[in-house]
């Protein structure tokens, strides 16, 4: 695999750019693997890197039942930041971010991380007692973020209508190091990098099975025939319940589509990426210029990677209040997501009843953020057993009662 | 959009008038049972990527809870029944049969 730099640019401009190499490789399936990661997301294949970079673990296959990044790598708002609560969620959120302001270098792979900024808007005075709750605790736990007022805000956006009649802006929690970043590009360097470690990434292949033998996880029936393993690691996202069903256990998590849209082209009138999350709705302006918009998540469970369309209109409608100029633009595309949300919020990093297997889910709304950090965290559980960064984010903190419990305090938005 | 149809008004109503109350006949585990059931009756989902049997409240009309049969994956709507019942009634059952045989879902089938 070809380093890329500007000497490389160079020497295939004079030869008419034909000595490019495929990004990463599309080989056969082996019959057997020490690892196998179900699901090439982001999430999956960080998993993968970290796994072979921090733990010398490469005989590792993902597998993807459609094509790499096609699921919410895809679909995503490219929102990175580590302005949580709670301490267990800000340590790997930040642990994340902090990842994400290196990874063009580390991938040798342009995932075009622009550490933007990003305000979370405090419309109601229950919001500005919550975020400036979270900004001390941000103090604490090593996280740069600060409690904004309305004049600062209008200098960092001042396409924002701070004084709306009904969702007056009254202040911010804003993180200056957090941003966006290129959502394919992470997912496309990741698998670059695992390819280029002699991993296997199965695209089209599908998991319809996971086989056990005394408590053990063997291997997975694909539609490509029987893969045998010796750990096993399930990052599917909004199918997490579908694959957890296949090795015999439920978990605490309901699935429902998350939406997103973008406008047209617009010359740049906004960097920074804002959240308001009374009214559910995120925006950012993309490099090509499309204003980014999010929503809120469906009221009832769904499979379908589009959602109610009602939910748009709501978002859009109190966008539109924030946001005047926006009022003209046209939506160019629009999407869903299959989100997998658990009760508390956060995240699971686990063991699972199936021994020698895995789950990392649950990241909801807000998984994209996450992956380095989830990925080195996740790599370090299936290669030691443990890791300080998943510590609470195991399956039993429900039997436990022991919640991570972010829906709270985070805003609805992730 | 999703439309329902409650049993108690017997009026076709859409999403926005309604309230989802996630899956139904939920198994309650209460005060001297295990851990295990306690856990699985308050946060075990099946969430399943097909049929799946789910809660709704007539929030906007008679705000009456009631029961739906649905497909996750198509949003089609099997049929909508009474809430004071422990399992589906046969006619849902029939006509989730007629489109889906061979269907189960936990205990039912």
């Amino acid at each position: 695999m070809k380093r890329f730099s500007v000497f490389a640019i160079a020497r295939e401009a004079m030869r008419q750019h034909s000595g490019w190499s495929r990004t990463w490789a599309n080989p056969q399936p082996k019959k057997s693997y020490e690892v196998i990661i179900i699901g090439a997301g982001g999430h999956g294949l960080a998993t993968a890197y970290y796994l072979g970079k921090n733990f010398g673990i490469t005989n590792v296959a993902v597998i993807e039942k459609g094509w790499l990044g096609g699921g919410n790598t895809g679909r995503n708002t490219t929102i990175i930041r580590s302005n949580y609560l709670q301490d267990p969620s800000a340590a790997i959120y930040e642990k994340s971010r902090s990842l994400y302001e290196n990874l063009s270098q580390e991938l040798n792979y342009n995932v075009m991380f622009s550490p933007r900024g990003c305000m979370m808007l405090a419309q109601t005075q229950h919001e500005m007692r919550g975020y400036k709750r979270t900004a001390h605790a941000n103090s604490l736990q090593g996280v740069k973020t600060e409690f904004i007022d309305p004049e600062r805000i209008k200098q960092l956006c001042p396409i924002m209508n701070v004084d709306g009649p009904r969702y007056p802006v009254l202040g911010a929690l804003w993180q200056s190091r957090a941003g966006s970043a290129r959502h394919d590009a992470v997912a496309w360097g990741y698998a670059r990098a695992c390819s280029e470690m002699g991993m296997h990434i199965l695209q089209k292949t599908e998991v319809i099975g996971v086989t056990q033998e005394a408590g053990n996880v063997t291997g997975v029936e694909t539609s490509h025939g029987h893969i045998e393993c010796k750990k096993l690691g399930m990052v599917v996202a909004g199918h997490a319940s579908v694959v957890a069903e296949m090795a015999g256990f439920h978990l605490p998590i309901e699935s429902v589509p998350l939406q997103a849209l973008v406008s047209e082209p617009i010359k740049p009138c906004m960097d920074v990426v804002v959240m308001a999350n009374t009214v559910h709705g995120y925006m950012s302006q993309s490099d090509k210029g499309e204003m980014v918009i999010g929503g809120g998540t469906d009221g009832y469970n769904a499979y379908t990677q589009r959602g109610s369309f009602h939910h748009l209109e709501e978002t859009v409608r109190a966008l539109i209040e924030t946001f005047p100029m926006i009022s003209r633009l046209k939506m160019l595309r629009h999407w869903g997501g299959i989100v997998d949300v658990t009760g508390d919020r956060s995240p699971i990093l686990s063991k699972t009843p199936l021994g020698q297997t895995f789950i990392n889910c649950g990241w909801g709304t807000g998984g994209f953020k996450a992956i380095p950090g989830s990925g080195w965290a996740f790599a370090e559980l299936m290669a030691k057993g443990e890791s300080p960064l998943t510590a609470e984010f195991g399956l039993d903190r429900f039997s436990a009662g022991r919640f991570v419990d972010e829906s709270v305090a985070a805003g609805v938005a992730h | 959009m999703l439309m329902l149809n409650c049993p108690y008004c017997g009026i076709n109503k859409d999403e926005t008038e309604l309230s989802a109350g996630g899956e139904a006949h939920i198994k309650r585990f209460g005060p001297g049972s295990s851990d295990q059931d306690f856990e699985e009756y308050l946060f075990g989902r099946a969430n399943p990527k097909g049929l799946h049997f789910e809660r709704w409240r007539c929030s906007s009309g008679c705000g009456k809870w009631f029961h739906a049969a649905r497909c996750t994956l198509t949003l089609e709507v099997f049929g909508t029944y009474e809430a004071q019942t422990l399992e589906p009634p046969q006619r849902i059952k029939e006509s989730i049969t007629a489109k889906r045989p061979g269907w189960s879902w936990r205990a039912f089938s």
